[in-house]
């Protein structure tokens, strides 16, 4: 059957109440007379054989490239580099589709006799992934085969011995990789494509990179001149990564990258109803909204967090292609909008948002409120082509309970983070003059990346970044149903309820604003012409 | 407005003050359920959005009801309940099983339709193995009007939708691969039931579901259910009746569909004269000869048409058709 096309609907007397996700719970909310909702796509129809379609793509890769096995041989040094835990989200049902690729790919390499191979999770500052998290991805029987000798293992961005500088670019940005990766006769890099962000020269000039090298695009004038690092044609962050990528290429670093594309199939059943539209909830839908929402209202946000982390997406594949960088991201990009992509007219005065209970950063792990404004104001936000959704000046209201909480092995940065440095200010630039460098070189948070799972003691500074192109442009966010306090340590206003929400917004952009909500996740993007 | 979001009196759960002093209406079923909001109960569709395909009438799923359990609560409630019940109201003469001794796999029974008691009556006559693994063609339009009557036809009749007004590929492709995966299917040829006792002519799919899944189709014959629920009636009345299983038929190479259904219909008529003569011979005699009284009757008015119907039998050893008083000419008391 074919998908639908998403669609913007405006709302009338007979719209009903519309289910927004509010963390590890959802609300129901009823949208004024003359709103509008913008509902994704359906899931695109999946390929029929996946391995099919990966065999066919290393077989006949894109741009100028050899085809996979031709590139194998007896001797070689082959790395296999792979996206890791933030990728998809949420993680997907066994079996992982980098586990499918790499397998096909260690076969070609077992046919041609090559030895030295070795994988990398390419995580950049993000935290190592556990070895549960790596089986799922890799599946059991490459890591059997690899981690216990070594060769499977997560990325280090602070082992000096195993990172090489390649130089810096015609703009000035230093290069830095993995050592591996650089010595290598052959790189592979087994991608996973969300969302249109993902992938390209991003893969391997971020994943496998140091803070040496990623501080020339993850930085506040990035995201601001990036309109939307979601639209890499606008983006200075894919700017500054594809001229990062191409001095690889020229330093000799051999690419070969496989890029897939999944639907937006995101919640598995009993869930689906999660993924329809209101009008057409079944009556078992219905009952499971009732049943769940009421469920998770009572449950305590521990229990709720444990059952939103079981969640498995049942992900279809839509595409996978192979070969040269540039020209896999380019066919890749189309798949990604194909899935994404739904018309919008004209911006709107306060965009409304239901945020979930997950962000590429808190998987297995809680949401902090810094992951909160990112996930809102970072990645919501940005999830547009064209111009903004909301118009410059205007309101962002999102709904998230925004607990003062914090995993204290995956985030312990970000809790000094949100204590010191935005009770001192929330204005990124200064953030970034005066507190980056003391926590990027921080020896405590250092260690505890290295030897433990903690993000970088830089990332929540990234995490802030994310917000500052939507901090700029916005004269408003309000959180609704927020924890108060957390909410004003990140400048922003809170809210108990949608309607005094709406009234708090009044003040900055009029009495009778127009007013959008994004139905989303399931991810769509908005084509705002 | 009101909040959903509330944990405590919340409107959309249907929560409202009553109470005499309270100044308020007293809260009524009525109101509760006119009160009741998303999700409690359906959400409009919006102006200028096309309503999903709903789960009734042909695009019913039956999936569920062929899966184990629902197979074991159709056969418990056949054998106990419904072969009482059966027995009580159609006391039905079952012919003709030693026809399917050389029959393999599954089949297509085609019936002549009388009344809803048919299905019944088929159902608990179906010898085995092809009973355990049955499904009856349904008319998507009445057996699957609604979520609760397509339920109860799924579960214990194993009811499958067939659509009567058009031709639906869903319909006919989820039949074929019934078929070809194992399982038998009772479909009426007719296309509905009788309105006057007589029969209708038969309609082509019968013999396309046998050409598509490359099974035999067993000409089927019931006598006497038209008396039981007749087309009109609501409640069911004692007869008897008589079920007469033809030989299967094959789809040949030169056969086509048209003349697929005339071999059908006449396989059926035939029967119906055995039946009715209790003269095996002679009846295939006149089947041979094209010379079987046909299923639809004479072409004259409606009375002429029943009265010809409540004819009394030949006397040579025929099978009562009916009850007794179904095989006399009842007068109206003046």
């Amino acid at each position: 059957m074919t998908a639908r096309k998403g669609l913007v609907l405006e709302v009338d007397r007979t719209t009903p109440p519309i289910v927004f996700h509010h963390g590890e719970g959802l609300r129901l909310e009823k949208l004024p007379v003359g709103s509008r909702v913008v509902y994704p796509n359906e899931p695109l129809d999946a390929v029929r054989d996946p391995e099919r379609e990966i065999a066919s793509a290393l077989a006949n890769p894109l741009g100028d490239c050899e085809p996979l096995a031709a590139l194998m041989r007896p001797g070689m040094k082959l790395t296999i580099a792979f996206d890791d835990i933030s990728l998809p989200l949420p993680p997907m049902a066994a079996p992982d589709i980098r586990g499918r690729i790499i397998e096909q790919v260690l076969d070609m390499a077992a046919a041609a006799g090559v030895d030295d191979v070795h994988l990398i999770a390419a995580l950049a500052l993000h935290r190592r992934m556990t070895e549960a998290e790596l089986r799922h991805a890799v599946g059991d029987r490459v890591y059997d085969a690899f981690a216990p000798h070594g060769q499977l293992y997560n990325f280090d961005a602070e082992d000096p011995d195993a990172l090489t500088h390649l130089g810096t670019t015609e703009a000035g940005e230093e290069v830095e990789i993995s050592t591996r990766a650089v010595e290598s006769d052959l790189l592979v890099y087994v991608n996973i494509n969300l969302v249109s962000m993902d992938g390209g020269h991003k893969s391997v000039a971020t994943g496998l990179s140091s803070y040496t090298a990623l501080r020339h695009h993850h930085n506040v004038h990035t995201m601001r001149h990036s309109t939307s690092f979601m639209d890499p044609e606008h983006s200075e962050l894919h700017t500054r990564n594809w001229r990062q990528g191409r001095l690889l290429a020229k330093a000799g670093v051999k690419v070969f990258q496989i890029e897939t594309t999944l639907n937006n199939d995101t919640f598995p059943s009993p869930y689906g109803f999660l993924q329809r539209r209101e009008w057409e909830m079944s009556p078992k839908d219905r009952l499971m909204l009732v049943g769940t929402k009421t469920a998770l209202d009572v449950m305590s946000r521990r229990q709720a967090r444990r059952i939103f982390s079981g969640i498995r997406a049942p992900y279809g594949l839509t595409s996978v292609q192979a070969g040269e960088v540039e020209a896999v991201h380019r066919v890749t990009l189309e798949n990604v909008y194909r899935q994404h992509l739904v018309r919008v007219e004209g911006q709107t005065d306060v965009l409304t948002m239901g945020l979930p209970y997950l962000c590429p950063y808190n998987v297995n792990s809680i949401m902090n409120p810094i992951l909160v404004a990112c996930l809102g104001l970072g990645y919501f936000f940005n999830l547009y082509r064209g111009k903004p959704l909301v118009r410059p000046g205007g309101v962002v209201i999102m709904t998230h309970p925004t607990p003062w909480e914090f995993h204290p092995v995956h985030h312990p940065s970000y809790i000094d983070f949100f204590e010191e440095v935005l009770a001192d200010t929330t204005d990124p630039e200064v953030i970034e003059h005066r507190y980056e460098k003391r926590y990027a070189q921080d020896e405590w948070y250092r260690h505890l990346y290295r030897t433990s799972y903690a993000y970088h003691g830089v990332h929540p500074f990234y995490m802030w970044y994310w917000c500052a192109h939507a901090l700029e442009h916005l004269g408003e966010v309000i959180i609704v149903g927020g924890d108060p306090a957390a909410v004003r340590r990140m400048g922003f206003r809170a809210a108990s309820t949608l309607n005094d929400a709406l009234e708090i917004a009044t003040d900055v952009v009029g009495r009778d604003p127009s007013i959008t909500h994004i139905h989303n996740p399931p991810v769509l993007m908005a084509d705002v012409v | 407005m009101s909040d959903p979001n509330r944990r405590t009196a919340v409107p959309h759960f249907g929560g409202r003050g009553s109470g005499k002093g309270s100044g308020r209406k007293k809260a009524s079923v009525t109101r509760i359920a006119r009160n009741t909001e998303f999700p409690l109960r359906a959400a409009t569709t919006p102006k200028g959005q096309t309503p999903l395909p709903a789960n009734v009438g042909s695009n019913y799923e039956t999936d569920w009801a062929r899966r184990f359990p629902a197979r074991v609560a159709r056969r418990v409630a056949r054998d106990t309940l419904g072969r009482a019940i059966v027995h009580y109201y159609a006391r039905p003469t079952i012919k003709g099983v030693d026809r399917l001794s050389e029959l393999r796999g599954p089949a297509v029974f085609a019936a002549n339709h009388q009344s809803h008691a048919d299905t019944a009556v088929m159902v608990t006559s179906i010898p085995e193995p092809w009973c355990n693994r049955l499904v009856v063609g349904a008319a998507a339009d009445y057996f699957f009007g609604n979520r609760f009557s397509s339920a109860i036809s799924a579960l214990f009749v194993g009811a499958i939708p067939i659509e009567r007004t058009s031709v639906n590929r869903r319909n006919i492709d989820q039949a074929v691969a019934l078929l070809r995966s194992g399982w038998s299917l009772v479909i009426y040829p007719e296309g509905g039931r009788s309105r006057d006792g007589w029969g209708q002519q038969f309609r082509p799919g019968a013999a396309y579901l046998a050409k598509q899944a490359g099974v035999p189709v067993v000409p089927v014959h019931i006598r006497g259910t038209f008396d039981i629920l007749r087309k009109g009636r609501a409640w069911p009345k004692r007869a008897r009746s008589v079920v007469n299983f033809g030989r299967p038929l094959d789809f040949a190479d030169d056969d086509n569909n048209r003349r697929f259904t005339r071999r059908l219909q006449a396989a059926v008529e035939g029967l119906a004269d055995e039946t009715a003569t209790g003269n095996w011979f002679a009846a295939r005699r006149r089947l041979h000869s094209a010379d079987s009284p046909g299923l639809e009757g004479p072409s004259a008015s409606a009375w002429r048409r029943r009265w010809t119907l409540t004819e009394p039998a030949p006397a040579s050893g025929a099978d009562p058709p009916g009850d007794a008083a179904a095989s006399k000419r009842r007068w109206p008391y003046v």
